[in-house]
């Protein structure tokens, strides 16, 4: 059995680290918008990296679980609850058949994850059980989820080793009115003007209305170009920057596989996911970095999951150990008799 | 003729090598080669690459390999002297119904050149056409070739949606809706091929460096091939 939508929330899909492969013919990647938040929410199950979630967008769904199953939620705080009750993000939770998850309402960030030990079974289609709406494959049945609709699971796994060590301390989304992204310039930053970068990297930009899974377009000052901004296509990058008519465009998740504008920038992997958990409205700064920069960012995230991993393997102390449990509730004794 | 490569980065996941600055059938084959010697020498450490007109987007993980290196590994790769008369390009036969429904804008496409019907028909499908690239959307190829004679200014509404399988010109250029999808492009013929299909092994058909020629076929023939295409039956001729 699975997990049923009785309420949808605005934009909520199945995602995975996309579509890859098949660029060099047309096909978009598709995938996850904030990698980062995916990857713990699978870390914190042991699942497989690349495992499939349920992204949503500004407002949760409220799902029923038909089976057991392990989740863990993270991304933006939607303030999740089950049954009523608040639970905690970046913890593994266990469902109980009949249970149900929902959102109380997001207060930061823009997209939440779920992810399940029990593995969503939808089909892969060309490698990947990502949504590509556009093109109507992949994720459940090549749409976004409706009410009603019962996702069922491809495993029975309800165990997880040190379960009550899987929680991380991790609220990362305040104070998201106004983030500076790195960027690494180019590939065709010598369209612009000396003038046109300087205002790309020291303006302060908006989040417009116009932003979805395949691109945020950015209120704010011109940047100026030196003689227009169409190249012939070529390919785009997941985060490439367009500069269509002075105003920037972030290319995203459901971006086209190429474009026949000049990028003037690319953002860095790692800050992606800010970008990803920005809403309309919030403001947005450019600074530069090198591609050397840039990819040791990618080291050290690769760092501090492996430290996560670590973390939640820990063998519960309180729960194996009796004699550490003896030795701490003897000190409680100790200050009660002070 | 050996030229060198240029080389830039596009964030940290991917970099760009342009092969030149023009629209043009050799510099193409360039990038096309390259493509393939990626595939016969692979680099650890390289994923998807996007082939377009002049230059190749190739994605890495920079987990595994160095920005550094990628760019000097596929700077030699660039500079090995590939000629591509030696490559077998695959010419695939695309079936096209030029009348009726099928074909909405062929009139006016006719009307515009000073053309016969007839003769439109005979001239789009009197030559091969190279796809420099897919892109815009799955499977969509960019055609070069197309004759003077019946470039066609793009509908200034477009439509809401087009089939998939309408054949179209949108300017100098001619080229295959893969899926239904808005359009501005003049239509002037319908395959019964699905050039893209999800759940075929090779879900797109074609590759860029391959030639598409188009066969004119009668309304009676489409529905047959459509039927074989529909249970699976029919056989991609190339």
């Amino acid at each position: 059995m699975g997990v049923r939508v009785l309420k949808p929330g605005l934009l909520t899909t199945i995602q995975d680290l996309g579509r890859n492969g098949y660029q060099s013919q047309g096909f978009g990647v598709s995938g996850v918008m904030d990698r980062r938040s995916f990857t713990i929410a699978n870390l914190l199950l042991d699942n497989p990296q690349d495992e499939a979630v349920i992204e949503f967008t500004l407002i949760g769904p409220t799902l029923e679980f038909t089976s057991e199953t392990i989740i863990a939620v993270t991304g933006g705080n939607f303030q999740p609850m089950v049954n009523k009750r608040p639970i905690k993000m970046y913890t593994a939770i266990y469902m109980n058949k009949g249970d149900i998850l929902e959102f109380a309402g997001c207060k930061t960030g823009c997209r939440g994850y779920i992810a399940f030990s029990s593995f969503l079974n939808v089909p892969l289609v060309m490698g990947s059980r990502s949504t590509n709406i556009k093109c109507g494959i992949g994720g459940f049945q090549g749409r976004k989820l409706r009410e009603r609709d019962l996702i069922i699971f491809r495993q029975k796994r309800r165990y997880l080793p040190q379960f009550l060590s899987r929680s991380l301390d991790i609220n990362e989304f305040q104070n998201q009115e106004e983030i500076t992204l790195r960027v690494v310039l180019g590939p065709q930053n010598d369209y612009f003007t000396e003038k046109g970068i300087e205002t790309f990297l020291s303006g302060v930009y908006t989040v417009s209305k116009d932003y979805d899974r395949m691109g945020c377009r950015l209120e704010g000052p011109m940047i100026e170009s030196k003689g227009g901004t169409d190249i012939i296509s070529d390919g785009i990058a997941f985060g490439c920057i367009q500069v269509p008519s002075g105003k920037p465009i972030i290319l995203l998740a459901d971006r086209q596989t190429t474009g026949g504008y000049a990028k003037i920038a690319t953002i860095a992997s790692v800050d992606i996911p800010k970008l990803a958990q920005q809403k309309p409205g919030n403001t947005v700064r450019f600074t530069a970095v090198t591609v050397e920069e840039a990819a040791k960012l990618i080291l050290d995230e690769e760092r501090e999951f492996e430290s996560f991993r670590n973390e939640i393997r820990k063998p519960c102390a309180e729960v194996l150990t009796s004699r550490l449990t003896a030795k701490r509730l003897s000190k409680l004794f100790v200050r009660a008799g002070d | 003729m050996k030229q060198t490569a240029k080389i830039s980065a596009v964030g940290d996941c991917a970099v760009l090598v342009e092969l030149g600055s023009e629209i043009s059938p050799e510099i193409n084959a360039r990038v096309i080669s390259l493509v393939q010697l990626i595939k016969e020498q692979p680099i650890e450490g390289a994923a998807d690459t996007i082939p377009t007109f002049c230059s190749l987007l190739v994605n890495y993980d920079p987990r595994v390999i160095s920005y550094e290196k990628i760019c000097r590994r596929l700077s030699d790769l660039a500079r090995l002297d590939t000629r591509t008369d030696e490559k077998s390009a695959k010419v695939f036969q695309i079936p096209v119904c030029y009348s009726g429904d099928y074909a909405p804008d062929i009139e006016y496409i006719a009307e515009r050149a000073g053309l016969s019907v007839q003769e439109v028909i005979k001239i789009h499908s009197g030559r091969d056409y190279l796809i420099y690239m897919l892109g815009f959307m799955p499977g969509f190829p960019y055609l070069g070739g197309l004759d003077e004679r019946i470039h066609t200014p793009r509908l200034e509404v477009p439509r809401v949606q087009i089939r998939a399988g309408s054949v179209g010109i949108g300017g100098t250029q001619t080229g295959i809706y893969p899926l239904d999808s808005p359009g501005g492009w003049q239509l002037l013929g319908m395959t019964p091929l699905k050039t893209y299909d999800p759940t075929r092994e090779k879900p797109i058909l074609f590759e860029a460096g391959d030639y598409i020629r188009f066969v004119p076929i009668e309304k009676s023939e489409f529905e047959e091939i459509k039927a074989r295409v529909d249970d699976g039956s029919y056989e991609y001729s190339f």
